[in-house]
């Protein structure tokens, strides 16, 4: 009986934690176990496709035999191609009109539902349809409302005498391309306004109280006080929607497929027609690889518009 | 400068009515200070003067010139607002200017009469910052600067100060009241706290309810208010109301104390106010039980019961008293408020 074993004061036995425990306090152990999922799922579905993409553009493989590697073939083969060019000039044109036309409809849209108006939240709602509606369904509803003999415009326009012939919507190249113009800026206003409304609703209202006691006219008040407060949310808003427009393929492919005569084929249509249905499994790739650097130049103009603009910086006093 | 008239003004917001015909008359030059609770119409009545609300009865007249239809814009008036709504993305510079640049003044007008604002309200070294970078009082000065280079009639101030810390808004008050001074300019002032009101006012309007209670010179506020609610809302700590009767030869309070009431104080008292610094120690005073001691270096408040009846005192001299010791005061008797039955004073 040893005195020293004679109950001295409780303590907490520290334990030695076991290995699987000391593993999982280590950092860099942890870093990568937690990142593995989600680079997996990345590396699986996003880099694995894009990277054979790029891949196939530069071989001539076909669907059911093995390419080989051509080198810049492919692009070489484009350059020369009118058509492909026809169709980097509607991409342009397609994104460049129906971003204006978003950004103009709904801009002024959302100015309009920022007022105080009654039902506004059902109003709210109402706005948002076209962005919900699947768009191919969209597509479809406008493949008929632009169709050459059943047209509702063309019947209305006839039905009040303005008109005695059907309108042409769809079978000549500019009025289909500005067709499929007016459907994609009538999908796109709720995504833009909705964005721009939860900006604008970001203003405080004593600002335009105090623009109105200096002064302001309401073109003043957007000109100095809304458009500049809205520009950093407005700059987010825009270059999501150029690279949505600008990769769009559904509605062109529901509505014209490229028709008529190739005339309203975006890149990313052509791409798919001449990838698939065409077989040209290497060209289509070509194509596609081919808008990575409009998207590159949209995501450039996103970083450097979106930089924090100094009046949002706090502190620094430079 | 101008005299601001507001004559039987009312508001309604729905059905709901906010201001039940109220009569302000604003001196020319003079520093007005509109006081209440919370939701008493106070800032809805300041923002009607501004143009920002409009009138649903009545009529307000800036400079004898009736202003209802007129915009904000054309009343020569300039505004502070609470939360101060400097524009974010504009420097300072820039706030104070642009409503000479909407007015399309010249370059060089500007220019002179920002540096001579920023001056008065020591922003040079500040006018090329945004207001992200500035300390909550130099936020608080740009906007009084947007308002002084404009020179309006009026100036109004929406709780300007409520936005800073204790000791900043002691400064600013002072400073704002300087300005005023030496501007001379007729300004409107809404706050809730009334220390402000007593400090910075020529005029004190104290509101409630969407009517007005009182309106007057500090002093005379707090010397004479006219009535319970005013007795209550002017000075601190605030002052003790006890509701009781005339008995006993004196004033009997619910709980039981009785208070000696002043040579030919009439029958009907229905409340007796007494400030709590105007009471006073006294060896042959009523027993009373201290609650609570609270030192604040020049005085001591005391919170204690006269029988049941709680009371504050507040005394020149240091008190050593524990809760549940007793010590003796006397009201001073010609400092004694009476109100009526209808709360109003006898």
């Amino acid at each position: 009986m040893s005195t020293a074993t004679a109950a001295p004061a409780w303590t907490k036995v520290r334990q030695q934690p076991g290995a699987l425990a000391r593993l999982f306090d280590n950092k860099a152990f942890l870093i990568v176990i937690c990142l593995l999922p989600a680079v997996g799922l990345l590396m699986t579905f996003l880099t694995y496709p894009l990277g054979l993409g790029v891949y196939l553009a530069f071989t001539d493989q076909t669907i059911g035999r093995r390419g080989i590697w051509v080198g810049f073939e492919n692009f070489e083969f484009l350059f020369e191609d009118p058509i492909f060019w026809n169709a980097v000039f509607f991409s342009v044109f397609y994104t460049a009109i129906a971003t204006v036309g978003k950004f103009a409809l709904g801009l002024w849209l959302a100015l309009l539902l920022n007022q105080h108006l009654p039902m506004k939240s059902i109003l709210r709602a109402i706005v948002l349809l076209p962005w919900i509606v699947p768009t191919v369904l969209s597509a479809i509803a406008f493949w008929w409302i632009y169709d050459p003999q059943f047209s509702i415009i063309s019947w209305m326009l006839i039905e009040l005498g303005i008109r005695e012939t059907n309108v042409d919507f769809i079978n000549s190249p500019w009025s289909a391309r500005w067709s499929l113009i007016w459907a994609n800026i009538w999908r796109g206003i709720p995504f833009v306004a909705i964005s721009l409304l939860a900006g604008l609703q970001t203003i405080s209202p004593s600002l335009y109280e105090a623009a109105l006691l200096d002064g302001a006219t309401p073109w003043q008040r957007f000109r100095h006080i809304t458009f500049p407060m809205l520009l950093p949310i407005l700059a987010i808003v825009m270059t999501f929607s150029i690279i949505f427009t600008f990769t769009d393929f559904q509605l062109v492919y529901s509505i014209t497929r490229g028709g008529p005569v190739n005339s309203t084929h975006l890149m990313a249509t052509l791409a798919f027609q001449r990838g698939i249905p065409g077989g040209q499994l290497g060209e289509g790739a070509a194509i596609a690889v081919a808008m990575i650097p409009f998207l590159v130049f949209a995501t450039l103009f996103s970083y450097f518009a979106l930089a924090r603009r100094k009046w949002q910086q706090g502190e620094s006093n430079d | 400068m101008a005299s601001v008239s507001v004559r039987q003004v009312r508001k309604q917001f729905g059905s709901t009515p906010i201001l039940h015909g109220v009569d302000v008359e604003i001196a020319d030059g003079e520093f007005v200070v509109l006081v209440g609770p919370s939701g008493c119409g106070k800032s809805t009545l300041l923002r009607m003067i501004a143009g920002l609300e409009n009138i649903t009865g009545g009529e307000i007249a800036i400079g004898g010139r009736v202003v209802n239809t007129v915009p904000p814009k054309d009343r020569d008036i300039a505004m502070v607002f609470q939360n101060y709504a400097l524009y974010p993305h504009m420097t300072v510079r820039e706030n104070m200017a642009f409503s000479m640049m909407l007015a399309k003044a010249p370059g060089d007008v500007i220019e002179r009469e920002v540096r001579q604002a920023a001056r008065i309200l020591g922003l040079d070294a500040l006018l090329d910052r945004y207001p992200r970078q500035l300390s909550g009082g130099q936020r608080q000065r740009v906007a009084m600067g947007r308002a002084i280079v404009r020179h309006p009639q009026v100036f109004l101030f929406d709780e300007p100060l409520s936005n800073l810390d204790a000791k900043l808004r002691v400064q600013m008050r002072s400073e704002i009241r300087e300005l005023q001074q030496r501007l001379a300019t007729t300004t409107v002032y809404v706050t809730h706290d009334q220390i402000e009101a007593m400090t910075m006012a020529d005029q004190i309007v104290v509101m409630n309810g969407g009517r007005i209670e009182q309106a007057g010179a500090p002093l005379e506020l707090y010397d004479r208010p006219g009535n319970v609610f005013v007795a209550g809302f002017i000075g601190s700590p605030a002052m003790n109301l006890l509701q009781g009767e005339v008995a006993d030869g004196g004033f009997r309070c619910q709980g039981g104390a009785v208070l000696p009431l002043p040579p030919h104080a009439p029958r009907n008292v229905a409340t007796y106010g007494i400030r709590p610094e105007h009471l006073v120690l006294a060896a042959d005073g009523i027993e009373a039980t201290i609650a609570i001691v609270e030192p604040t270096g020049s005085e001591t408040q005391v919170g204690f019961r006269i029988a049941e009846t709680p009371m504050i005192g507040a005394f020149r001299e240091r008190i050593a008293g524990r809760p549940g010791e007793t010590l003796r005061v006397l009201p001073d008797l010609s400092l004694v408020h009476l109100f009526g039955p209808d709360g109003r004073r006898l």
